[in-house]
Parts: C-alpha cells; structure tokens; sequence
C-alpha cells in the first residue's frame, strides 16, 4: 500500500516535472520567438524598399514620398542617419564627462552618507518617461537656447574659421543641438550607474596598493582605478549611445523635424531615424512609402542593436550589467 | 625602506652641505606640492560635475513640479478633455486607458516573464539558455519606436486596427524581458540549500519551485513586475502607432484608447495655452507614479539583496 502510493507519488512527480519544465521552455521559445519574429516582420516589409533603392537608401538625400511631374518618388535616409550620428555624438560628448566625473565622486570621493543618496536620486532618473523630457526640452529648453545660447554661440565662437561653420544661420530654438543636449541629459542616469558600478569592482587592494606607496588620490585614479575599469566604462558610453540613437520622443520634442538637407550648422532642424519614424509612420499611404519607413525601424534596430551588443561584452567581461541576468 | 636606500640616506645627510641637502628637499617639496595640487584639482573637478549633473536633473523635475501642479484638480482626474477653446476638463479618459493597457499587458507578459525566468534560474545551464539571455538583453534595449512598428505591422494592420489590445501587446513585448531578467536575478539568490533540502524530503522539481522557491523571493518578483509596470506605464513611442489615443472614454479594446504619455505629447504640441498646462500636470502625476514605483522597487530589491 504505503509502496504504491509513493510510486505513483513518484510518477506524477516525474510527469509534473515534465510538464512544468515543458511551460517555462515554452516561455523561453515565446521570447526567442518574437525577437525572430520582429527582425523577420521588419525585413520582410522593407523589402520593397530594399529591392527599389538598394544601397543608395542609406546614402541618399532626396526624401520625397509624393510623386510630382519634376521629382519623382524617392526615398534616402541619409539626413535621418546624419541626424542620428550627430545628435548622438553630441549626447555622449556631454554626458560622458558628467556622468563620469559623477561616478568617481560617489564611489571614490564622497562620503557614504552622500554618494549613496545622489546615487539614488540621479539613477532614478532613468525612470522618467521620455516624454516628460520631452515637454521640458520644448517648453524650457528650446526657447532658451533660442533667446540665449544660440545668440551666444553665434557671437563668440561664430567669427571663429571652421569651427564657427556649426552655429551659422539663424536659429528657432528647435535643431540638432538642442536634441542632442536632451539626449545628453537622458542618457546620463544610464552611463553613470554603470560606471559606478564598473568602479566598484575595482579590487580594494589595487587601490590601497597605490595610496600605500604614496599616491595621491588623484594618482590612485589614474594609475589603478580607471586603467582597470576603462573598458567597462566604455561599454557604459556606448550603453548610453545606443540608448540615444534608439531615442524617440523627447527628441521629436525638439528638433524641429524637417527633412531639410545635411548642413554643418548645428541650428538647422532635422530628424533622426527614430524621430522621421514616429512622424512619418501614419502618413505613409503608399506601400513604398510605408516600406521605407519600416526600412528606417530595420536600420535603427540593427545600429542600436550593435552598439548594446557591443556595450554588454564590454561590461560583461568586468561585472554584470545592473538588471541583467547572468548566472 | 630597505638598507640601501637608508645608508644613502645618511650618506646624503652626512656629506652633503646644507645648502644642497635643502635645494634637494625643496624640490622634492614643490614636486609633492604639485602632485597634491593636481589631485585636489582633479577632487574639485569632480565635485563641480557632480554638482552639475544633479543640477540639472533636480531643475527638470523642478520645471514639472511647479508648471504642473497649478493645473492638478478633481476635475483633472474625473473630466475628459474639453472641445478646443474651452478651458477645464481633464485627462480622466487617458488614465482609465493607461490603466487598461496595463493590466492587459500585464497579464501577457508577467506569466511569458516569469516563466522564461523560471527557465533561467532552475533549468537554463546549456547553449540554448545562453541564446535566451541574449535575446532578453536584445529585447531589453530595443529603440521603443520600434516595437511600435512590429505590432502595427502584426496587429494593427490586418487585424486589429488601432486599438488598445494592439496598445497592451507593445507594452507587453517592453515589459517581457523587464520582467524575466529581474525575476531571473532574484531567483538566484534563493540559496541552492533551500532547493536541496526540499528535493532530499522528495519533492519533486516543479513543487520545490512552485512551493519552495518563488513564496521565498516573492516580494522580489513583484518588485520586477512593478519595475517593469513602471517603464511601461511612461511609453509613448509603441502606443502612437498602435492605440493611437483618444478624446473619450473607450473601455472596449478593439477601439483606438488613449494613454496619459499619449494625451502629454498631443497636448504638448498643440498651440492651445490651457492645453500646454495639462500637460505638464499630466507630465507630474506620471513621474511621481513612475518614480514611486521605482523608489519602492529599488528600495525593497536593496533590502533583499542585504538579508541573502
């Protein structure tokens, strides 16, 4: 009696342990599933574009998605990716320095009592919806740059050869550099918490090595703390980079969206690739006009993709990313 | 210091005259004072980007506190959007839709989530795990726009039409992956001990994890959701090319629904004055929902990981 039953306790604990390990696999092929699916759904509607433009998508400028008797119908991206690539480099060369600078305080610097709360205040920004930076930007920053930076930029550095090229023409306060001092500000949360986090592994001994030899603090910084930790800071940048590139509505907000041509100035407004999508998506009535849209969700996917990729090897070899899951 | 150096030393102090044996130590002086010099610089340095970064960042949230809070009433949360021209009204209509989409969201993607997490924790040891993970973190940091495309592209188009299914299932595909990499990384702080004693009492498998392993970190799991509710609740990209929004109330969700990040960005861009002020009290309560959950999750997951 007492053996059966535990027999076929034993059964149904096997056929249980079947089926459950059958649900979670399950789940596990669901999520592989829709990222197979997305890629696949994205080239399969591009690929009327693809077909019709080939190469010359990525490298033209004519965007010009209503057919006329003088232009015919045309599709290259090539203002969106120059919008993209510029606003971008602009957000990382302004949040790098600050959210490195800040890291180094709170986890080298700052006494605990201090770092630990700004820390927390500054990561949790990452939680604010885009689209309340969004609203600032437009309400707050865009009439300031237009009433006071961009008058200034115009007049000291404007007379200045080459580098004056980027702030000439007149400004309405909505362009690419105002987008990519919104994309500074929301990628800075990102790169700096996993900066911090990359510091703080640095071994203690490392540290206290070089202060045991005399080093000064700066010293301990440059010569043991930031040697090992700069591929991992790195890896942060391009963390924050991918996640400017990908970047939709707050940069909508203001850069003024209009596919005009590629420009050295940086007051012209423009698009980027995300911005163009949400913008263009639900006027897009013709099929290749739709095809080429979506060819723009293919590309932003692939070039944001590479750079996580590229960011999670960079950090994985140091520590793992907050959030990820790494056994 | 060893004997050499400590001979050389004495040998300096006793053969050289005084007035070299000070130009020698001056130098080593001022060279001390310039590396101490650099490195206060550099502490300096540091401090004012500090400084700077929360500078900004508190003036942004300040900016949403004092434009939104004049506009936050009764009204504001029980009355839908008043007809151009005419001031008062509310959002009333985008929190009911925002609330909707989530819960429908939530209940695609917190069982899909959850189970991809159990997966992980308890049976993911080989290469098809590892592929797993991989695509999570691909998920994880795709642009939102274009989650916005794919279910347009699968739902909307052919079958739904904007709607706020279509809605729920962008804001599930963000919250999947949310979901699965915090629950995976709760799972394992169950210690391997826990799982051992309930196999030796001859449990099997599935009721050490069911029983045993998520009543342990349950309050972690919910954090993960809440997490990921947090970041979906403030998505407006996905939801423009699929729920579209909407000036009324829309409980059916085959209809176009709105969203309150939906209602912040068309009242954003509209050219009325009362408009721009609701939206930045739509703005304010939206980052105080979104920030208190983060708060909260952030608070419990730090108490969690302290106590393993």
């Amino acid at each position: 009696m007492a053996v059966t039953s535990s027999s076929r306790d034993a059964r149904i604990g096997q056929r249980g342990d079947q089926v459950f390990s059958l649900i979670v696999r399950a789940c596990a092929w669901v999520v592989i599933a829709l990222l197979v699916g997305l890629v696949a759904l994205l080239v399969l509607d591009s690929l009327e574009s693809i077909g019709r433009f080939g190469f010359s998508f990525l490298t033209g400028s004519e965007w010009n998605p209503v057919e006329t008797e003088v232009n015919p119908v045309e599709f290259g991206a090539a203002p969106f990716i120059f919008g993209t690539v510029v606003t971008s480099i602009i957000g990382l060369l302004l949040a790098t320095p600050l959210a490195l600078g800040s890291a180094l305080f709170v986890s080298e610097y700052a006494p605990r009592w201090l770092g630990t709360p700004v820390a927390f205040i500054v990561e949790l920004l990452v939680a604010i919806p885009s689209v309340a930076y969004g609203l600032w930007g437009l309400f707050v920053l865009v009439p300031f740059m237009r009433d006071r930076v961009d008058p200034f930029l115009q007049k000291y550095i404007g007379p200045v050869p080459i580098v004056g090229q980027l702030f000439s023409g007149p400004s309405v306060g909505q362009h690419l550099l105002t987008a990519g001092i919104i994309l500074a500000i929301m990628i800075l949360p990102t790169i700096l918490s996993i900066s911090r986090e990359i510091i703080a592994q640095v071994p203690r001994l490392q540290k206290e090595g070089m202060l045991a030899l005399g080093a000064t603090k700066w010293e301990t910084l440059r010569f043991a703390i930031l040697p090992y930790a700069r591929g991992g800071i790195v890896g942060a940048a391009m963390l924050g980079l991918a996640r400017a590139i990908g970047e939709t509505m707050a940069v909508t907000m203001v850069i003024g969206n209009s596919s005009s041509k590629i420009s050295a100035s940086l007051f012209t407004p423009g698009y980027t690739i995300a911005s163009a999508i949400a913008n263009q998506f639900t006027e897009a009535d013709t099929s290749i006009y739709f095809s080429a849209v979506v060819e723009l969700g293919l590309v932003l996917l692939l070039v944001a993709s590479t750079f996580n990729v590229l960011s999670r090897l960079l950090v994985k070899r140091i520590t793992r990313l907050p959030g990820g899951a790494h056994a | 210091m060893d004997a050499e150096s400590d001979k050389m030393a004495q040998a300096v102090q006793v053969n050289s005259a005084p007035a070299a044996r000070k130009a020698m130590f001056s130098a080593e002086q001022g060279r001390y004072l310039r590396r101490k010099a650099l490195s206060a610089f550099v502490a300096g340095l540091v401090t004012s980007l500090t400084i700077i970064s929360v500078m900004i960042l508190v003036i942004i949230v300040a900016y949403i506190f004092v434009n939104g809070i004049g506009s936050i009433n009764l009204d504001f949360f029980t009355q839908i959007p008043k007809p151009y021209g005419e001031v008062g009204g509310g959002i009333a209509q985008a929190i009911t839709g925002t609330i909707m989409m989530l819960i429908v969201a939530g209940i695609i993607a917190i069982p899909v989530g959850i189970g991809t997490a159990i997966y992980l924790a308890e049976f993911g040891h080989g290469w098809f795990a590892e592929v797993v993970r991989f695509t999570l973190d691909l998920l994880a940091e795709l642009p939102s726009i274009v989650i916005g495309v794919f279910v347009w592209a699968l739902l909307v188009r052919y079958v739904t039409g904007y709607s706020g299914i279509a809605g729920s299932v962008a804001l599930a595909v963000i919250m999947t992956p949310i979901i699965a990499r915090s629950v995976e990384e709760i799972l394992h702080l169950v210690p391997d001990t826990l799982r051992e004693a309930a196999l030796a009492l001859g449990t099997p498998h599935w009721r050490v994890v069911l029983s045993v392993v998520i009543p342990t970190v349950l309050p972690g799991i919910l954090t993960g959701v809440v997490l990921s509710l947090a970041r979906a609740a403030g998505e407006t990209a996905p939801l423009l090319l699929t729920a579209l929004g909407n000036a009324f109330f829309n409980f059916d969700l085959t209809q176009p629904m709105a969203a309150i990040p939906l209602q912040i960005y068309s009242y954003a861009i509209s050219p009325y004055d009362d408009w721009h002020h609701k939206a930045w009290a739509a703005t304010l309560i939206l980052v105080i929902v979104v920030a208190v959950f983060s708060a909260a999750v952030r608070f419990f997951t730090g108490r969690l990981r302290y106590e393993s």
